[in-house]
């Protein structure tokens, strides 16, 4: 029974089917039980959360890498499997300090102050949340104080920075300075990405690691937080 | 079910209807004044059998006439010509069905090429950095063999976006002689392709045996006549405004068998006519009408195509220039007479000046093939593969044309909007922006996998290095690794059997007995 | 007086203006006398046919050569210009007959049996004609036998064989054999053009030489001169 739903989880997530409503890559799905249905339902019949986690999600986020490797799959389904596992973590949420399961990681993200482009660090939240992090994202055009204050009180392990203008990137030096004059820098690590940055500028500004795209940002948070 | 062809919905047109008028009766007018030299016997004796004023011309060589027609027979021959033409296929699946008074396209491979080139991609180092390997394509030019005709239809009859083949290379083999010609250039194509199969005839005594081996892979003379699947194109005008004696001759007789036949003109602007467009019109539109006139007074109702290869000669060397814009311009006007006569057209694109694959040859044969397509012209002979004006003729050009024609067919799909679609559409962009994300990723899903996205540049290199020609070069290889369906062994052995003069080495079945 | 003619002369033939009802590079020039009419007037004014070629053809061809390798003219122009020299040379042709002036030489040409194409032969012909050659032009579709009778009784310098089929080019092979039953082969030097000979092929057949063009038979027929 429990290897049953388990299977479905898996299924559904290669799928990218996050509700009964969603249409996976298979026709004639809709209405049968998505992710967050077979979560709940696995959840109510007593299925162990780290095995939900292992054997359901992670195991089957694997195959999406695969099959998007392999050139079956494309960005929109790799999303659509993220976005699945992503919404399966929040309704595990409240159950992992039960079951003694360690969160992966708290993630905070925002596009710097004066730029309104989201898509790019939306695209990065949803395969981040994928991977299983605890995703925290404060939006576009973010005042620099606004995100001192929330790295600490959230104390995340990384913080995310988007810009995709020349004319904002320079705030992402700000955010960095302001970190360092509030004595919070060394208890954060900084990715930065967009199109106006680079890996040579991550340096310069003192940033941790610059992220080309997503899939890359999320290798190199996997990699900063210690290869687990 | 006969292949689709793409409709166009609106077709360039560059003539006003008061233009087209006007080169319709200035053709008419040049049919009579000065009318036209023929050099076949027959053929004048038929126009003036009709009524044309024929004269003897005193002086001359050969024996010649002039043959003035009369307004009177060209509307009548137009009228009898059929407004819809079927060019039949070994597989009827493949058959083209060609309305005139429809703008539609067929991807059709052309021309009978001396040339053949061959690609061959040796590798180079980096000076350097002598770890770094680059691999060039090098092309080398050789006569055309019948092994290539047999692989160039092998290759086409997997390439997608071909409609049709026009047999592609002259075969040149030391064993082929113009007595055998005719019929292994139609088995080879026939034996490989599935497609309809056009071609031009080089000698009139091998019609019969080119007909009846058609017959036996149709399954019988009925059967032709109902699945026409061979076709042929004869220029039995030659510019300006001459009935050239044997090709008028290999005219008349297929017209007599009532198979389809192309009626050719390729005048030059500069030399064979004049160099306006105007001039160019007038004469090439008087031409076609004139062949057009003499086929159907010797078989009415005999299927014929209104054929177009007009080009504007270079100014440096007088060669012809198949990259020049005018060549399109001429085509598309072309295009425009022949939906004016309601008679399916054939029409020429994407012939290159330039000698081998490259930068120059993709602008000028994609500028020309954009165009023209975008015409409606039915039966567009659009050169697959062909280079250095229509003398060379390169597979690996053909597999990177079939990539330009998935854009231009991908392009001429009718736009897919209605209530419903709307209707769809208002919904996600109502959900989308309330969600944080405010996206439609999650809506491209089905829309991937349907079709409806056009598929990127298969060619396309990864990072800074162009490798087109060497992926083409892959897809090539892969395309001749896939088997053709053949005729079968019986009609097969009938046709080397009864057919004198085919080479035995074209037989594919010979390895199993 | 008769440097004035001589002048125009060239200029004219620069022009490419044939007679005065041609218009010419300078379209002011129309209704002015062109090659012909200048040619008239200069034999009238008893200037020699020798000093009309020496003098005002050949140099005016010479430019038209050098605007032709610049760019600034195309083979239109050129052709233009040799059409005018071509019709000039047939008016002084008796007279340097009378006066025992050699030309250039004698050139039969001619597109082989089943071949009809005559467009390359003629402009072939145009420019042998305006580069001072006698030129010959025996037709297209021209059977072996006709070729061979007018070699033996023109007896011609050159001979040259256009085919522009695949089909029709074994023909040349077959003149070429011919001529050499006849024992004519080494009375004249054989050349070959059209789009589907090439060098290979003239080798193969024993012809003296391959053209890809008119210009190249000029250049071509002034070397076989020279050796």
């Amino acid at each position: 029974m429990s290897g049953d739903i388990i299977e479905a989880i898996k299924e559904n997530v290669i799928q990218g089917r996050v509700t009964r409503d969603d249409e996976g890559i298979e026709e004639d799905t809709i209405g049968q039980p998505g992710v967050t249905e077979l979560v709940n339902e696995a959840l109510a019949s007593g299925v162990d959360v780290s095995d939900i986690i292992n054997n359901g999600l992670t195991a089957s986020m694997t195959v999406v890498g695969q099959k998007f490797e392999n050139e079956e799959y494309y960005i929109p389904d790799m999303l659509a499997s993220a976005e699945a596992v992503g919404v399966a973590m929040e309704i595990l949420k409240p159950h992992l300090a039960k079951s003694g399961v360690k969160p992966r990681g708290k993630i905070l993200i925002a596009t710097v102050k004066g730029d309104m482009h989201e898509i790019g660090k939306n695209i990065v939240s949803i395969l981040l949340r994928g991977a299983g992090y605890n995703v925290i994202d404060l939006g576009n055009d973010v005042e620099t104080q606004d995100i001192v204050k929330a790295v600490r009180e959230e104390k995340p392990d990384f913080l995310g920075l988007s810009a995709l203008l020349t004319s904002t990137m320079v705030n992402m030096e700000d955010t960095i300075k302001a970190l360092k004059e509030n004595g919070l820098r060394d208890k954060v690590k900084i990715i930065i990405g967009g199109a106006p940055v680079s890996q040579e500028y991550a340096e310069r500004i003192g940033a941790d690691g610059y992220g080309a795209d997503g899939f890359h940002a999320v290798s190199m948070i996997e990699t900063l937080n210690g290869g687990d | 079910m006969p292949r689709e062809g793409i409709l166009v919905n609106n077709p360039i047109e560059r003539l006003s209807g008061e233009q087209v008028r006007q080169i319709h009766d200035a053709s008419i007018e040049i049919l009579d004044d000065p009318g036209l030299l023929c050099f076949n016997k027959n053929a004048a004796e038929i126009f003036q059998s009709h009524g044309a004023a024929v004269t003897s011309v005193s002086g001359s060589d050969t024996p010649c006439w002039t043959v003035k027609i009369p307004e009177k027979l060209v509307t009548d021959a137009l009228e009898k010509a059929p407004k819809t033409v079927t060019l039949g296929a070994r597989n009827p699946d493949n058959a083209l069905v060609m309305k005139g008074d429809e703008a539609k396209v067929f991807f059709i491979t052309g021309s009978e090429t001396n040339m053949w080139l061959d690609v061959d991609f040796p590798t180079y180092v980096n000076k350097s950095d002598p770890k770094k390997e680059i691999k060039i394509p090098e092309f080398k030019p050789r006569r055309g063999m019948v092994a290539d005709l047999c692989d160039s239809a092998h290759v086409c009859e997997h390439l997608e976006t071909v409609d049709g083949y026009i047999r592609t290379v002259n075969i040149q083999d030391k064993d082929i002689t113009e007595d055998n010609k005719d019929v292994n250039k139609f088995f080879a194509c026939l034996n490989n392709t599935t497609k309809h199969v056009m071609s031009g005839l080089t000698t009139l005594s091998q019609l019969d045996n080119v007909v009846k081996m058609a017959e036996m892979i149709a399954g019988g003379p009925d059967k032709l006549k109902e699945n026409p699947l061979i076709s042929f194109i004869t220029c039995l005008v030659k510019s300006p405004l001459q009935f050239v004696d044997d090709t008028t001759e290999t005219f008349m007789e297929v017209c007599k068998r009532g198979l389809p036949i192309v009626v050719s003109s390729s005048p030059q602007a500069g030399t064979s006519a004049p160099i306006k467009e105007a001039g160019i019109m007038a004469q090439i539109n008087a031409e076609v009408l004139a062949g057009i006139t003499l086929g159907q007074l010797v078989n009415e109702g005999t299927p014929v195509l209104y054929g177009s290869v007009p080009v504007r000669a270079r100014m440096d060397t007088l060669g012809d220039s198949y990259g020049s814009i005018e060549t399109s311009q001429y085509n598309i006007d072309c295009v425009q007479m022949a939906r004016f006569y309601k008679l399916p057209n054939y029409s020429t694109s994407g012939v290159s000046d330039i000698k081998i694959p490259g930068q120059q040859s993709s602008i000028e044969r994609l500028f020309s093939d954009i165009v023209v397509a975008l015409s409606g012209p039915q039966f567009l002979h659009c050169a697959f593969g062909l280079l250095d004006c229509n003398s060379v003729f390169c597979l690996l050009q053909a597999v990177l044309d079939d990539a330009h024609f998935q854009m231009i067919k991908f392009f001429l799909k009718s736009p897919r909007i209605n209530e419903q679609e709307l209707e769809t559409v208002k919904k996600q962009i109502r959900e989308a922006v309330v969600t944080p994300q405010k996206m439609f990723i999650n809506y491209i899903r089905p829309v991937m996998r349907s079709g409806e996205i056009s598929p990127p540049y298969p060619f396309e290199g990864d990072g800074d290095s162009d490798d087109v020609f060497a992926l083409a070069n892959e897809r090539l290889q892969e395309l001749r690794a896939k088997s053709v369906e053949h005729i079968d062994p019986d009609t097969t052995a009938r046709i080397f059997r009864e057919i004198p003069g085919l080479l035995p080495r074209l037989n594919v079945y010979k390895g199993d007995k | 007086m008769s440097e004035d003619i001589l002048n125009q002369l060239k200029e004219n033939v620069i022009q490419g203006r044939k007679t005065r009802d041609d218009m010419g590079i300078d379209e002011t020039l129309s209704g002015t006398p062109g090659v012909l009419e200048l040619t008239e007037s200069a034999l009238r004014n008893n200037i020699s046919p020798e000093a009309i070629i020496k003098q005002a053809l050949t140099p005016g061809m010479d430019v038209v050569g050098e605007k032709f390798s610049t760019k600034e003219y195309f083979i239109p122009d050129m052709l233009a210009s040799a059409d005018a020299v071509g019709a000039a040379m047939d008016i002084l042709k008796p007279l340097l007959e009378e006066s025992k002036v050699e030309t250039k030489g004698k050139f039969v040409i001619a597109t082989v049996k089943g071949d009809i194409h005559d467009i390359g032969k003629n402009i072939v012909a145009i420019l042998l004609k305006g580069a001072g050659y006698q030129v010959n032009d025996i037709g297209i579709d021209v059977p072996e036998d006709k070729i061979i009778n007018t070699v033996r009784e023109e007896q011609p310098d050159y001979l040259g064989l256009s085919a522009l089929l695949t089909t029709t080019m074994t023909e040349m092979d077959v003149v070429i054999k011919a001529l050499k039953e006849n024992n004519l082969r080494d009375k004249v030097k054989v050349l070959i053009g059209g789009a589907a000979v090439s060098d290979d092929y003239a080798k193969e057949i024993g012809a003296d030489a391959y053209c890809t063009d008119g210009f190249q038979a000029i250049k071509l027929l002034e070397e076989f001169k020279a050796a």
